[in-house]
């Protein structure tokens, strides 16, 4: 009960939305009244023609009986299109708002959120959740609404023709809600179980395609096959347990609607014949049984709707309600706004929450104009050196300091603002090649890109392609090489002209010339700009003015090419094996 | 966009009579039942019809004339065909259920046991997504039409010829004129159905414009933020968003114009069956009763019709998934070969290689006639740079692909000549990268083998050591691994592999090293490990590792496709050529370390 208490409250945080649409909202309900309306009156003016038979009624006044009929269903028509336009259409607009403002929220959010949630979770929220919801904001207001003023307004009619009538015609109608919602819940529990068999049998499936190598040479396929049958049998289980509670529900709805008709005949019929009944009135009541057998079943499905939405908007809560890890806060120092790109560790340690000790005192410093270079293993920590630098997490241990400044007191936006960034792996968003590269700028000019391009060794490449900078990028367009990728990446971190620049090993995928012509491109722009640069080929970095070889979290040796080769350690056989490498390459 | 979908958009035929006739093949072993269902399906639609029939009898001859026991006859009449009416449904939808159910998971069982069969090339051609969604996603779209398309409408077609027969014997003018609405009502469904497709697909495409830009931005949020992009991202979104929004209102548009259009068509036919009914009731050309038998009919005519489009659809769809799925089982060439006859208990372990010429692709030379022959018992430690064939040549001898020039030759038999599945139980492979299905490390160990009983496991493991580290596991043998075994360490999948070959007890080991360091104690227990694996077996290894070279009899040097140097490892060092250089890039490292 507590549960589903705090369930509900949930679904309050999506008060501030409905009072948003609240004239369109109510403008909804009344349509909904003059629906139901029009729906009331239609059957009395069948019953008044039906009775009207028995005295001698002209053509002309059928005609107008028809007439009427006629013009209620249109009037009924036209304010049921009202209600799906008005009701349901607040619903999207709802639907639209709370989508921008999950988006919004979640571009708030810190690495180390996306670090502990999947993108498939969080896609999720953005999906099913959303959507439960608007069930709710939608076809759950509308339906209930339309329920309860049908109601409202066929009940006291029915009770006014004949109330005897009316309470032996209505006494399966509770039933039916009864079942919606009783039978409707296990239907949809049944049908979690099966989708869960389903996704079970499809990474089943999966396994076994990935793995077919294993089972072939194992020669495990016939035992494949019956394991496989295994979990589709359980699946055919579930499936004809779900066809079997559909079987009763579909069977019982239309036993206890066929009912309520049989007992308006029967005992409609009964009072027709001790003239407390016209018959006109029995088809009245006929028509009005059938106009309850639809809100009586919403009302069973609205109920599992909103416990649906409850349970979603819950869930919705816990993101919206996730407080960023990093922002400016009142330790930040507006007064800086523009940044030099000095940047100093100072015994800085940093562990992830599902691994201890990813860098351990790490201590360093380098000044504008200077290139640092780190080499080492792979795990050894580097990137998340780098990443510390952008502020994507912050450090456990001591201190980073940019400018002297320490780093969380620089805002976030100017920090980031000063650095050009070149991740490991490529990424590039689904737009044009343009847009990518001035992706980081608030206003690119053409000369700049063309700039940026040419330094990165991709114009050409580009002006190759038929749309040139428009080409597409991604699925819908043409799919770069991991080299052009790679160099695309580091003009779009050029463009920003940045005072800070960071390549994360972002030249593995080009060959070696090009990546010393792209190196010499670069020089010149690194000469006023502090450059960090990973690298696992000692060619990319041999001209550094430090090299801090990484290993296991710490800085295992520092120092520069030559020095660092005099020490005949890590550095070293890294260089020999590199060397070693080329010439077997050159070897036919 | 489109390309994104064009899988799953139904263009075609709703009814290909070549496609049914192979998919009526799925449901014919259960011949009583499809009787049956024929049989419930016909006499509920011919007992619902009977009700409103029923009613204008009771109204006409016995409420009208004050016939109390008539009236408490016809009544209880009604409700008693009610009730078998409902019966009927009920043994009628099970039935589908079960015939359609039962037929799809034949099919599902058929179509994985077919891809079982089939050889590497297909599984390296096609994207596994496709061959997932043919058992999966497609067959689940033939259930729907099983289970609500197909026989429904066979029972909406009964049901119509019924009510169009009791109603043309009660008054064939007033049923004309009732009918009269019919053609809009048609009209009118299949022209929403289609303006409902299109808004569908514009909102599916929307959709996935949605998603696609939240999968790319969610999973490259870092560089939204160090970019400082997030305040045009956000504008981008919203423009999305919009147009998503904006899809969906349209879509709302045709719904709220065609439920309404339904509800005035058929008040429209209530009120001539109220004009001109009435005007013949009057003229006592008619009764009461039959106008309101007439005002029923009118509902029970117009639902399966206002369906009939939907059911079209899901004919659609399913044609285009069981064309899709019959093409696949269709593929009939990549079924793996397997000509030969010759099966053997046990194999001598003599290889041979002789000018072996194999390409994936065309002309394009991976192995360039590679020779070398290897003595039963014999380890043999192939060593090369990345791409030099060292894979290629256990894929062939595995018969995973075939080659082109050139003879592979076992115990002096062309491997071609074995019978393929006796053939590979006799070679034992471990991969580099250690394969674990989701499972329990028993099911992992024996691969779903149940003539291995626990203790042979347990002293499989014990030999290879890896007991030490399942005992520390919750459930021991009955731990359950994740995806590929994520929840152990890579020295423990390792291991596992070790004890997986043990088990299996191949006279030819085929090992493919991995290339991943691990700590001291566990390396110590996997040279252990290929030292066990290859006693008293003919070796094959791709070489990782130092030790494993030192152990081994022979090396066979490949470079670029072809086998450059041949020999033991101080002679080959002794060359001074490419095995020299090789050890000092992969192996030197190791005499420092181990």
């Amino acid at each position: 009960m507590n549960q589903q208490e705090s369930a509900f409250t949930a679904l309050k945080s999506l008060n501030p939305y409905l009072v948003r649409y609240r004239k369109k909202l109510l403008l909804g309900l009344f349509f909904v009244l003059l629906t139901n309306l029009f729906n009331v009156l239609g059957p009395v003016y069948v019953s008044q023609a039906i009775d009207s038979l028995k005295s001698s009624v002209t053509t002309s006044g059928l005609m107008g009986f028809g007439l009427i009929i006629i013009s209620f269903a249109i009037g009924r028509g036209i304010f049921l299109f009202l209600v799906r336009q008005t009701i349901i259409v607040v619903s999207r607009e709802a639907e639209y708002d709370i989508r921008n403002d999950l988006y919004t929220h979640i571009q708030f959010l810190s690495m180390s959120y996306f670090k502990t949630h999947s993108t498939g979770d969080i896609l999720a929220k953005n999906t099913n959740d959303i959507n439960s919801v608007r069930s709710y904001l939608g076809p759950g207001i509308m339906y209930s609404a339309n329920t309860l003023i049908s109601f409202i307004f066929i009940i006291p009619t029915m009770l006014y023709v004949n109330w005897k009538l009316t309470l032996i015609a209505l006494i399966p109608l509770p039933l039916m809600s009864y079942l919606v919602f009783k039978v409707g819940k296990i239907i949809h529990q049944t049908y979690a179980g099966i989708q869960a068999q389903y996704s079970t049998l499809t990474s089943r499936v999966q396994e076994n395609f990935s793995g077919i190598r294993i089972v072939k040479s194992f020669v495990r396929e016939l035992s494949e096959i019956e394991q496989f049958e295994h979990l589709n049998r359980d699946y055919l289980r579930k499936n004809l347990k779900l066809g079997r509670l559909q079987a009763i529900f579909y069977s019982s709805m239309s036993l206890l609607t066929g009912l309520s008709v049989v007992l308006v005949i029967w005992f409609g019929g009964y009072l027709v014949i001790e003239n407390q009944l016209s018959l006109g009135n029995m088809t009245q009541f006929v028509m009005y049984v059938g106009m309850l057998i639809w809100p009586m079943i919403a009302l069973g499905w609205v109920i599992n709707i909103i416990q649906q939405a409850s349970a979603s908007q819950a869930r919705l809560n816990l993101i919206m309600n996730e407080v960023p890890e990093i922002r400016d806060e009142s330790g930040t120092d507006h007064t800086i706004v523009k940044i030099d790109g000095k940047v100093e560790f100072r015994g800085v340690g940093f562990s992830y929450p599902d691994r201890e000790n990813v860098l351990r005192d790490i201590s360093f410093s380098v000044q504008p104009g200077e290139i640092l270079a780190i080499t080492g293993p792979t795990g050894a920590g580097k990137s998340t050196l780098v990443n510390l630098v952008m502020r994507l997490f912050d450090v456990k241990n001591g201190q980073i300091l940019v400018d002297g400044n320490p780093i969380q007191s620089i805002p976030l936006k100017v920090l980031r603002q000063s650095i050009g960034y070149v991740p490991q792996e490529s990424f590039l968003f689904s737009d044009t090649i343009r847009n990518n590269i001035a992706f980081g700028v608030e206003f690119p000019n053409d000369e700049a890109i063309l700039d940026v391009s040419e330094t990165a060794l991709i114009r050409e490449n580009i002006e190759d392609f038929p749309q040139k900078f428009e080409t597409y990028v991604g699925e819908r367009g043409i799919t770069l090489s991991g080299g052009q990728k790679q160099r695309t990446t580091i003009a779009r971190a050029l463009m920003r002209e940045p005072n800070i620049l960071i390549l994360d090993d972002c030249l593995s995928s080009v060959d070696t010339q090009t990546e010393d012509l792209i190196l010499q491109g670069l020089r010149e722009v690194m000469r006023q700009r502090t450059s960090i640069i990973i690298s696992h080929r000692i060619s990319t970095i041999q001209d550094a003015d430090q090299i801090l070889v990484l290993n296991n979290g710490e800085i295992a040796e520092r120092g520069t090419h030559e020095s660092l080769l005099k020490l005949n350690g890590l550095y070293t056989s890294l260089y020999q094996k590199q060397l070693l490498e080329e010439e077997l390459k050159a070897l036919t | 966009m489109a390309a994104l979908f064009h899988e799953d958009e139904p263009s075609g035929k709703a009814l290909d009579i070549g496609l049914m006739k192979r998919l009526v093949r799925y449901v014919l072993p259960h011949k009583k039942l499809v009787f049956w269902g024929v049989l419930l399906s016909v006499a509920s639609s011919f007992l619902g019809p009977l009700r409103p029939y029923l009613s204008h009898i009771a109204i006409d001859d016995y409420i009208a004339k004050g016939d109390w026991n008539g009236l408490h006859f016809i009544g209880l009449t009604i409700l008693v065909i009610l009730l078998f009416e409902i019966l009927f449904q009920f043994g009628l939808t099970y039935i589908t259920q079960y015939l359609g159910q039962k037929a799809i998971f034949d099919l599902r069982l058929e179509i994985f046991s077919f891809l079982q069969r089939l050889n590497l090339t297909f599984f390296d051609k096609n994207p596994l997504g496709r061959l997932i969604s043919r058992v999966t996603s497609d067959v689940e779209v033939l259930n729907e039409m099983f289970s609500s398309g197909l026989v429904a409408i066979f029972g909406d077609l009964f049901r119509l010829c019924f009510i169009l027969l009791l109603m043309f014997l009660t008054d064939w003018r007033l049923s004309l004129i009732t009918l009269s609405v019919l053609p809009f009502m048609i009209y009118g469904s299949f022209l929403f159905r289609r303006k409902a497709r299109e808004s569908y697909l514009e909102v599916r495409v929307q959709v996935a414009k949605l998603m696609s830009f939240l999968q790319e931005h969610i999973s490259g949020m870092s560089i939204v933020q160090i970019f400082n992009r997030e305040e045009r991202e956000l504008r981008k979104f919203k423009k999305i968003n919009t147009e998503h929004r904006d899809a969906h209102i349209r879509g709302i548009y045709y719904y709220s114009v065609f439920y309404p259009a339904v509800d005035f068509l058929s008040a429209l036919a209530v009120a001539l069956i109220v004009w001109y009914g009435g005007g013949e009731v009057v003229q006592s050309n008619l009764t009461i009763g039959v106008l309101f038998m007439f005002i029923q009919y009118v509902e029970q005519f117009f639902r399966p019709i206002r369906d009939l489009s939907e059911k079209y659809d899901i004919m659609q769809r399913a044609m285009a998934s069981s064309d899709r799925i019959f093409t696949l089982l269709d593929r009939a060439p990549y079924v793996e070969k397997n000509e030969g006859v010759l099966k053997v208990d046990k194999l001598q372990g003599a290889v041979e290689f002789d000018h072996v010429w194999s390409a994936y692709q065309d002309e394009e030379w991976i192995l360039k006639g590679v020779s070398f022959s290897v003595k039963p018992g014999e380890k043999v430690a192939l060593v090369g740079a990345t791409g030099s064939g060292k894979t290629t040549i256990i894929s062939l001898l595995t018969r995973f692909y075939p080659y082109q020039k050139g003879t592979i030759r076992i115990d002096g038999h062309d491997i071609n000549e074995f019978e393929l599945s006796a053939f590979r139980s006799r070679i034992g492979v471990v991969l580099q990268d250690v394969f674990l299905f989701t499972g329990t490390v028993y099911e992992n160990l024996t691969l779903g083998r149940r003539d291995i009983p626990l203790e042979k496991v347990k002293e499989a493991a014990r030999l290879v050591q890896a007991d030490s580290f399942i005992s520390k596991l919750p459930g021991e043998y009955n731990f359950l691994l994740s995806e590929r075994g994520g929840n152990l360490s890579v020295g423990q999948r390792q291991l596992i592999s070790f004890v997986r070959v043990l088990l299996f007890n191949p006279d030819i080991v085929i090992l493919d090293e991995a290339t991943s360091s691990v700590d001291t104690e566990t390396e110590f227990l996997i040279q252990k490990a290929v030292e066990l694996v290859m006693k008293d077996r003919t070796a094959i290894v791709i070489a990782h590792r130092l030790s494993t070279i030192h152990k081994s009899d022979k090396i066979i040097v490949l470079h670029k496709g072809e086998v450059k140097e041949t020999g033991s490892h101080q002679q080959l060092m002794n060359k001074n050529g490419i095995y020299r250089k090789l050890y000092q890039l992969q192996y030197k490292e190791q005499e420092i370390t181990g």
